[in-house]
């Protein structure tokens, strides 16, 4: 089911780049893994409502109060290409 | 007096005493990492002097200290989030990052009076049953050199045992505080999903996320957990447990108490050195009034599987943001925006976090989600069920954390999915949001620690942690100390 | 072949909280950039999502009042795409169980009236905004805007005009404007629409391949593009090419849409139910609160005005244009105007008023004991209807006191008849030649002999009797 086409995409969809080598390893490693993860059709889950959260807890909401707003510099100190306002990418915008 | 042979506990209180100073106590710690670390690469980040400046501060309060753990030195796993003090989660990617805030349990921990040495190495992301995925390279184990301290929680566990600190603060998503002490002799907790804020911690798996100490016993987690567990309104999924203070709850009676050794816990597959110290543990609990029942717990087997899938589902999405355009490292080349992203991501990850963040992806994606994810999601309602089961059956159950000892470094990583088994006893726990704790209960013929695994239903850790707190009034294998680790 | 166009909308709504979904940075409008950010909303590592409460009765009262399903058991779910207006690289928002689902809304257009079904309508976070700088040729991203509250409203494929399509807008801004959760405006883009079309040959079949078409900043802009779209696709069939799947962007310079750049993975976000926020479960309790709590709709007061009141389609519709005028015009009639002149003054002097400042009725000082006051003075006859509007001039920006300003600046109706009929009979001494005039037959002159008297008595007669006690004096 795992194939270098496919790993290629999940590449792509994750922003990652394999060299060629590298591509066949994680192939197979992960071909390997979800094989062994098929282990679960053998569960019989009809009916369970799958479970999203392990908790019943519920509505958890914060009123709507303002609180300060941090510090720009502060937000913007670890940014690795910024100035004093903005963060920065290579275009972006068509 | 020799403040390494302290608990963390008897060290506060010997501060409080004003027989040891805070400085004092800092001191020695920085020694031990000092004459230490080089082997052992347990921490990332060393912060001496602001620990100095800390202790000073400290002391003039130390007399009047509410706090059991009041000016006692220990640290913190390098993925909980520290304002002004460089947070990596072991990864490259991070550079130098130093977030503006930090997190509720290290807030929490300050409140308490806790003197931070630095922050501890160990799996890249928390990725990691062995500690040897990070940037920064292997951390290695106190008790053989050659061998892993487990993972993720590696550096944690490494640093208690060694002495580097009286006790530590790591993440457990599958294993990752409970497997590294069992295989350190250290005693750590994973308490109930939400039992402790997981704001600033930064996530591998929302879901399964939970925050913990490694300690040198179960008095030390008790009291760390005291400091710890809470609502924060800072975090939707965080609980109030209704906890009171477990410290007071640590009387070792237990008599009465029902104690499940699930059997497919103990089968195939399990060393079998491993095996007897923990029905001879299962022995001593008896011995002081604990009735063992032996009960069945049919799904182990699905708990792996499912555990990573969602844990990888949940990463690949919760480290989309290590992008190289908010903070972190940015590769230093590239060729657009896309590019950007890619070169980043592709040179600041490590093999084993790229796995995952793959197969999550896969899990997630068009046309695989109801097979992988969704189907997961139901295993893990069934576990969850299972688990219920067993608390009708029994108080708390008793299995092994891991199938061995600590095995070789470099041994692990060459083989990801039998790495990923050597999980099954620690991750249904975490699928089901309990609590649970990792005690020494012996050592193999090689010297090397044993832990045995408690496990309790939600917010059962008074019950767990008085249980191991019995056990370590009858045995002494918590207060043995690997003596320099065997050089090889 | 004739062709249908078939048109269905995704509308974003920005919601009029005070803070953002998950943080508490504040929503309002503006700012440096990245000023109203803080750790979660820039998406640092660690931070946690904590839900708005007043996101979430927004959400439902919009919910209610399109007369959706309300889904009882709701949750959120993560969207996964990278892009640098998304500092997580996920959206919060909801795929798996919208908020609500199902609903209805009634349009009225030239061609007669029909329902807009709601697909469904779920709460997510606003993306923040990135601004191309073309000296440095690098893009500036500001998350000021990153964790605005929105509601998106999706409507099933039935429109078939752009006339249905802005009428449905307009219900919706007014709709949302009413229940008090959005301003709807455009131009700040707190209410932005995209348009998702296709055409097939008149009389129904299989939907053919539809383009969603964004960047829509106006309902100008919204209907060219329906029918620019709408004739590319007719046009690439007539040439036996195919319509693409793909969204298309709206360039109002050049009148025309274009294909964006497709993302790479815009097909497959990766969605899954958001761990950090637990779900929402709403009892019958909070839903009946909300429903009981429901403000009347225009709509309704319209067809109430019409009933009670008697006004004509023409005044409903303006009064009831915005909240605040109808509530004034409410005012006016509780304390005792009557209905049509104060719709009068509403759709006269009130509007005009408020346009000649650049104001929105919501910002009026003006309260309507004040114009009330002045309405009824009129009535009384104590002032003049021309006298009122300075009056209301003078007033309007103050709030200012009808009664002091008429006493201070003398402008009491003249209602003494002895005054009016001297002053008629100096003007007619005056101006002898009107007089004769409309002795002569013509009425005209004397409107301007009126005109005189008025002016001897500073405006303060009424027209009427003066115009009186000049035809007497007249013979």
């Amino acid at each position: 089911m795992i194939d270098v086409k496919l790993v290629d995409y999940l590449a792509g969809l994750s922003r990652l780049e394999l060299r060629e080598g590298e591509k066949q390893a994680m192939t197979a490693g992960l071909e390997q893994i979800v094989a062994y993860m098929d282990v679960l059709n053998k569960l019989d889950t009809a009916g369970v409502e799958p479970m999203s959260h392990v908790f019943p807890v519920k509505n958890v909401l914060r009123e709507d109060e303002a609180a300060p707003s941090q510090d720009r510099g502060e937000l913007l100190a670890g940014s690795p290409a910024g100035d004093t306002e903005a963060f920065l990418v290579p275009q972006a915008v068509e | 007096m020799e403040l390494r042979e302290l608990t963390a506990l008897e060290l506060g209180a010997a501060i409080k005493r004003g027989e040891v100073s805070v400085k004092e106590a800092a001191r020695a710690a920085l020694d031990a990492i000092a004459a230490r670390d080089g082997a052992l690469n347990a921490f990332i980040t060393v912060t001496g002097e602001r620990a100095l400046e800390r202790a000073d501060k400290l002391q003039p309060g130390a007399r009047d200290a509410q706090s059991p753990l009041y000016g006692v030195p220990m640290a913190l796993k390098d993925n909980i989030c520290t304002k002004g003090v460089r947070t990596t989660c072991a990864s490259k990617i991070l550079g130098e990052f130093a977030p503006p805030y930090s997190a509720a349990a290290a807030d929490a921990l300050e409140g308490a009076g806790a003197v931070s040495l630095g922050k501890l190495n160990m799996d890249e992301f928390a990725m990691g049953s062995t500690s040897e995925t990070s940037f920064y390279g292997p951390v290695r184990n106190p008790w053989d050199l050659s061998r892993v301290p487990g993972g993720s929680s590696g550096g944690a566990a490494a640093a208690v045992a060694a002495g580097m600190g009286w006790y530590a603060v790591g993440s457990d998503t599958g294993g990752s505080i409970r497997q590294p002490a069992a295989h350190c002799g250290v005693t750590g907790m994973k308490p109930t999903y939400g039992a402790v804020s997981r704001y600033g911690l930064i996530a591998y798996a929302s879901s399964l996320d939970q925050i913990g100490p490694l300690c040198r016993d179960a008095a030390d987690c008790a009291a760390v957990l005291d400091a710890l567990m809470g609502r924060d309104p800072r975090d939707a999924t965080s609980l109030d447990g209704g906890y009171g203070r477990l410290l007071e709850g640590l009387t070792g009676d237990i008599r009465g108490m029902r104690v499940g050794l699930p059997a497919e816990c103990f089968g195939e597959g399990l060393d079998g050195e491993v095996r007897a110290a923990v029905l001879r543990a299962a022995g001593v609990l008896k011995g002081r009034g604990a009735q063992v029942v032996e009960l069945s717990f049919p799904v182990l087997e699905y708990a792996v599987p499912a555990y990573y899938i969602i844990a990888a589902a949940e990463a690949s999405s919760n480290l989309s943001r290590f992008d190289g355009v908010k903070y972190g490292w940015r590769a230093e080349r590239y060729d657009g925006l896309t590019d950007l992203y890619r070169k980043t991501r592709t040179q600041g990850f490590g093999a084993e976090v790229k796995r995952r963040i793959l197969l999550g992806a896969f899990v997630l994606s068009a046309g695989y989600y109801d097979a992988y994810y969704k189907k997961a999601l139901q295993v893990k309602a069934v576990i969850k069920g299972a688990f219920d089961e067993a608390f009708r059956q029994c108080d708390l159950l008793l299995a092994p954390v891991a199938p061995t000892t600590a095995p070789r470094l470099g041994g692990s990583l060459s083989d990801p999915l039998k790495m990923y088994l050597s999980d099954i006893y620690t991750v249904p726990v975490n699928l089901a949001g309990l609590p649970a704790l990792s005690m020494p209960c012996g050592f193999d013929g090689k010297g090397l620690p044993i832990g045995g695994q408690l496990i309790g239903p939600h917010f059962g850790e008074g019950r767990l942690l008085n249980a191991a707190h019995a056990f370590q009034m009858d045995t002494d294998y918590h207060k043995r100390a690997p003596e320099g680790g065997n050089l090889v | 072949m004739t062709w249908e166009t078939v048109i269905g909308l995704e509308t974003h709504v920005e919601l009029a909280t005070r803070t953002k979904i998950f943080c508490s940075c504040t929503t309002e409008f503006g700012g440096e950039p990245n000023t109203r950010c803080c750790p979660v909303c820039t998406g640092m590592p660690g931070t946690l999502p904590v839900l708005n409460k007043r996101v979430l009765e927004f959400a439902v009262k919009a919910g209610l009042a399109l007369n959706c399903e309300i889904t009882r058991y709701s949750r959120f779910d993560r969207k996964n795409y990278f892009y640098p207006d998304l500092p997580k690289a996920y959206q919060i928002s909801q795929l798996y169980l919208p908020i609500a689902r199902e609903g209805t809304v009634s349009i009225r257009t030239q061609a007669g009236d029909k329902t807009i079904r709601i697909h469904e309508l779920h709460m997510e976070e606003d993306a923040g905004k990135l601004v191309h700088d073309p000296w440095t040729g690098q893009t500036r991203c500001d998350y000021n805007r990153c964790g605005v509250p929105l509601i998106e409203i999706v409507t099933e494929p039935d429109f078939r005009t752009a006339d249905e399509v802005i009428a449905y807008l307009e219900k919706l801004k007014e709709t949302l404007q009413y229940l008090g959760v959005s301003d709807c405006k455009m131009q700040e883009g707190s209410l932005r629409c995209d348009v998702n079309l296709s055409v097939r040959p008149l009389g129904g079949g299989a939907l053919g391949t539809r383009t969603e078409t964004k960047n829509l900043n106006s309902f100008k802009a919204i209907a060219r593009a329906i029918d620019y779209e709408a004739r590319r696709q007719v046009e690439l069939i007539g040439e036996g090419k195919r319509v693409v799947q793909e969204t298309r962007r709206w360039d109002e310079n050049k009148d025309a849409t274009y294909a964006m750049r497709s993302k790479e993975d815009a097909q497959d976000y990766r969605y899954f139910p958001e761990p950090d926020i637990p779900p929402i479960e709403l009892s019958q309790d909070y839903l009946d609160g909300l429903r009981g709590a429901q403000p009347e709709l225009a709509e309704a007061k319209r067809e109430r005005y019409r009933a009670h009141y008697g006004l004509p389609e023409y005044d409903c519709r303006m009064i009831t244009s915005d909240k605040a005028l109808a509530a004034f015009f409410e005012g006016l009639v509780a304390l005792g105007a009557p209905p049509k002149q104060s719709a009068n003054w509403i759709m006269g002097e009130v509007l005009g008023a408020l346009s000649a400042r650049g104001m929105e009725p919501k910002d009026m000082r003006l309260t309507p004991p004040t114009l009330a006051r002045l309405i009824e003075r009129v009535g009384a006859g104590t002032v003049n209807r021309n006298t009122a509007v300075k009056v209301f001039e003078a007033v309007f920006d103050a709030d200012g006191d009808v009664d002091a300003y008429v006493r201070e600046h003398g402008l009491e109706q003249v209602n003494d008849n002895s005054l009016v009929r001297d002053a008629a009979a100096r003007a007619l001494e005056a101006n002898p030649q009107s007089a004769a005039d409309y002795k002569g037959g013509k009425e005209k002159a004397l409107g301007f002999l009126v005109g005189q008297v008025m002016r001897e008595l500073k405006g303060r007669a009424d027209p009427q009797a003066v115009n009186a006690a000049l035809r007497e004096l007249l013979g």
